[in-house]
């Protein structure tokens, strides 16, 4: 009669304190478990290739590569979690920060502006071409009920193509020198987004974007948790039925949300192209908005989850470069990925149970005791 | 035939849920023939010959009765099902006991007493000895629950042994050999039915004074609150399943309204509500709304008390100040501006909490630890604040205990009295009969009689509800409907054509339609 597996899955269940860290922490247990039976069979040493792990993660330049690349997983698993919190499941992350990454990227290596502005410009396309494209799934489940998942999934394939027919040498792009590469016109320096050298015992620069993926941490807590909006948000998720009886006009929470969470899906190329690439040219990063769907389960959408699941997926991710020079099939941490997320998802879901349980009991408990003591309390 | 009787929370339902195994007792032991036995399942439970109806139904509308019945235990024959020995042992039983179930109709052509038949049927073909029954009568009319009973007392002439859950004492009295009263989880009496009356039993259940649903002293006003005129709506298949009502409430009135469910009322008020579209006028104080979104209307000073509080009342997964919150997301004090304040509303869940005798730890657990009375008081509490003009009550006191029910009806009457107008809909005669000044019965989305409360019995209500033969499938007469509901009973209070008491509110709200008009 309470939740639905969903609701657990998606993290619209509260879990009590530390009975939420238990849960991950388990499963990555686990999944080190399962992962270290895989090396054996495959005739290799587990403890060694986990130290193996451990030894490369741990060195500065690893570190810069891990704190950038969960920079940028961070965003994408946030624009993720807003669609979950209230029940949308915005598949397209990925095909809207493509196309958005690919528009900012063109408009800013065009554009001449003073510095500041310069970037403000380039993101600011990025977030509307996002919003936008998400906004055509939106509009299609709101005006003929087609599901988001289908639409999102197409959009991706069409973002694919329209990207490919946009990033040609007679539309955006230009060859980038010494290399049969193509890529829109590098964003000159006006347009770039500095970072700092804030790792010791490297030169590589950390995202200044980090900064920006913080705030957005910080804007998702507060608008979920102190705002009518993200009040109704929520209620939308929780039971849709519920809030429509409220007053809620649904239809305008899925076509907002879903144009919110494409927004900072906007985001999530951001990173890459103002801190390290400055162009968006074949071998831009792709498929970041997946893995921001794994890291939002991970996290059960909660800002500070998602940033511990970034870091976590972003580690594995660098730090299994070091395996194939070893001759330990790089593929292992893949392995190692996939178990986590399937073992917190179960993690959770019996943390959940258990807490359900505990709960009512202490309900029951605590208005038997209680029964008594008011009534003690009404003679003194 | 054993009744086991309490409030909501009492444990009525923990009890029945370790019977059937899905719970599992601390301590104590359960004897089946004198066995003792323990349950780790329900299939533990099903093995050991106990059956349970649960009071909201578990039957797949698009299929058969044969398909619900056997569907989780199919019997196979080879690799396929048996459906041809399903059938037959399904009509054998239907014929023993007299269920009159026949196996291939779709489930979604049953009206309720057969779909609960049809629950009976699917129990009794699993084994089961001992029949739990929760809450059986709470969906029936009173011509349904009189065959349920007969149907029950042809199971326990079998040799069949029936545990019975209600709230309706004066059944638990007629049906029931023995009675079990439960209260805080412990039984606070074992009584026969010959040596106790309905008061008594009730008495013994809330340790408390009997409550009662009369409000005679009338605190109707001139003045009309929510008008509604011609209003229809129609279905997905653009059939109109709410039929040109029109009707006044008037401050301090309470108008109810009688149906069977399913006969447009949930209709009506969501078409009130704003959350469905219709045709006709709705106004709120001389205001038209009938364009306002459902936010607009509540802010404009509609209550609204959802019948089904868990799909529209609360968010179960939430802790009580949020659940405040919902349906006032716009006002004070749960709100500054675009911003919720979450000091204002954690003190007004308080104050509902302490007023309304929520019984919960805190305001900080979740809707779900609530039982159904404090969940539905917690409801009540909300949609009382910020002064509503016009309450729309669906089912107020559904799955209550007597205690709260009473707590509800006091609020009720109060608000009345202060000059609320109420639209009562409620499947509990009694309660209509007793809170309402007025009433009207809808019967297949049309008005087809006004009823002066003074003078109507429940049992002459329950004829008009089903079209004064209390024939089930009686035809619709069109433009009619009147004619049906007389049923030629000229003595009868019901009365289609004028309000037996000319002074009866719902005269007055006539007046101004006709002039209207």
């Amino acid at each position: 009669m309470s939740s639905s597996f969903t609701d657990r899955l998606l993290g619209r269940v509260r879990l009590g304190g530390l009975l939420a860290l238990a849960a991950p922490v388990l499963a990555i247990v686990f999944a080190a478990l399962v992962t270290s039976i895989i090396l054996v069979l495959t005739g290799n040493p587990p403890l060694h290739t986990l130290l193996l792990l451990v030894d490369y993660g741990s060195q500065p330049r690893t570190i810069v590569n891990i704190v950038n690349l969960a920079t940028t997983y961070y965003i994408s698993a946030l624009a993720v979690a807003i669609g979950f919190r209230m029940n949308l499941f915005n598949i397209g992350v990925d095909g809207q920060y493509r196309l958005a990454a690919l528009l900012a990227a063109a408009v800013g290596g065009a554009l001449v502006l003073p510095p500041v502005l310069h970037v403000g410009v380039t993101v600011l396309v990025a977030v509307a071409v996002g919003g936008l494209w998400a906004s055509i799934a939106g509009l299609l489940k709101v005006t003929r009920g087609v599901s988001e998942v289908i639409s999102t999934i197409m959009l991706n394939a069409i973002a694919t193509g329209f990207g490919a027919w946009l990033l040609t040498t007679d539309r955006l792009a230009v060859a980038v020198s010494g290399s049969n590469n193509i890529g829109t016109k590098p964003i000159p320096a006006s347009g770039q987004f500095p970072g700092f050298a804030m790792i010791p015992g490297t030169q590589a620069k950390v995202f200044g974007f980090i900064v920006v993926a913080a705030v957005l941490g910080i804007a998702y807590h507060v608008l979920f948790n102190w705002t009518r909006f993200g009040f109704n948000l929520r209620a939308t998720g929780a039971s849709e039925s519920a809030a429509v009886a409220s007053g809620v006009n649904v239809k305008r929470m899925v076509l907002l949300t879903m144009i919110i969470s494409g927004a900072v899906a906007g985001l999530v190329g951001m990173p890459q192209l103002l801190g390290a690439s400055y162009s968006y040219s074949l071998d831009f990063p792709t498929g970041l908005g997946f893995t921001g769907i794994a890291i939002a389960l991970l996290g059960r959408n909660n800002p500070a989850g998602i940033a511990v699941g970034a870091l976590l997926w972003s580690y594995l991710d660098n730090s299994s470069d070091i395996l194939d020079l070893e001759g330990i099939p790089k593929e292992t941490v893949i392995i190692m990925q996939g178990t986590i997320v399937l073992s917190v998802i179960i993690a959770y879901e019996l943390v959940h149970r258990y807490r359900m349980s505990a709960e009512q009991r202490r309900v029951s408990r605590q208005l038997s005791a209680g029964t008594g003591a008011p009534a003690e309390g009404a003679v003194a | 035939m054993h009744a086991v009787v309490g409030e909501n929370g009492a444990g009525k339902s923990t009890l029945m849920k370790i019977l059937y195994g899905m719970q599992h007792p601390d301590e104590g032991v359960i004897r089946v023939g004198g066995k003792p036995v323990t349950f780790r399942s329900p299939a533990d439970a099903i093995a050991a010959g106990i059956g349970m109806v649960h009071q909201h139904f578990m039957l797949a509308d698009n299929l058969t009765v044969l398909e619900n019945i056997i569907l989780g235990s199919e019997p196979r024959r080879g690799l396929g099902i048996d459906f041809g020995g399903a059938r037959r042992k399904i009509k054998e039983i239907s014929d023993a006991y007299g269920l009159g179930v026949s196996p291939d109709t779709l489930v979604e052509d049953l009206g309720v007493g057969a779909r609960q038949r049809v629950e009976i049927l699917k129990v009794l073909y699993r084994g089961a000895r001992i029949l739990i029954l929760d809450e059986p009568t709470a969906v029936l009319v009173p011509q349904e629950v009189d065959e349920l009973f007969d149907n029950l007392r042809g199971l326990v002439r079998e040799g069949l042994t029936i545990i019975f859950i209600s709230h309706k004492l004066d059944e638990v009295l007629s049906v029931a050999d023995a009675i079990t009263v439960i209260r805080r989880g412990t039984t606070v009496a074992s009584v026969l039915p010959r040596d106790v009356t309905a008061r008594q039993l009730a008495e013994l259940m809330v340790g408390s004074e009997l409550p009662s649903p009369e409000t005679r002293e009338s605190t109707v006003t001139e003045q009309v609150a929510l008008s509604v005129r011609g209003l229809t709506v129609r279905g997905a298949d653009g059939r109109a399943v709410v039929r040109d009502v029109s009707f006044d409430i008037h401050k301090g009135e309470v108008l109810g309204i009688a149906g069977v469910e399913g006969n447009g009322q949930a209709e009506l008020v969501e078409a009130i509500m704003g959350m469905r579209p219709a045709e006709g006028a709705v106004t709120l104080g001389g205001a038209d709304i009938s364009h306002w979104p459902t936010l607009r209307r509540r802010e404009g000073g509609i209550g609204y008390i959802p019948e089904d509080r868990q799909r529209h009342g609360l968010l179960l997964n939430s802790p009580l100040w949020e659940n405040r919150i919902l349906g006032h997301q716009t006002r004070r004090p749960n709100v500054r501006g675009p911003w919720i304040d979450r000091a204002g509303a954690r003190a007004d869940t308080q104050r509902i909490v302490d007023a309304y005798d929520v019984r919960t730890p805190g305001i900080d657990v979740d809707a779900a630890a609530l039982s159904g009375g404090n969940q539905q008081k917690l409801v009540v509490g909300r949609e009382m604040s910020g002064d509503p003009v016009v309450l729309i009550a669906s089912h107020p006191t559904r799955g209550v205990d007597v205690g709260a029910q009473a707590a509800i009806w006091d609020h009720l009457r109060a608000a009345r009295a202060a000059g609320l107008a109420v639209l009562l809909i409620s499947a509990d005669l009694d309660e209509l009969i007793g809170l309402s000044d007025s009433l009207k019965v809808l019967l297949r989305g049309q008005v087809v009689a006004d009823v002066d409360p003074a003078g109507v019995t429940p049992e002459l209500l329950g004829s008009a509800m089903t079209g004064a033969g209390g024939h089930d499938n009686a035809p619709a007469v069109p433009g009619g409907g009147g004619t049906v509901a007389a049923g030629g009973r000229g003595d009868d209070p019901v009365d289609p054509d004028k309000p037996a008491d000319p002074s009866a509110p719902g005269r007055a709200g006539e007046t101004p339609a006709g002039e209207g008009a």
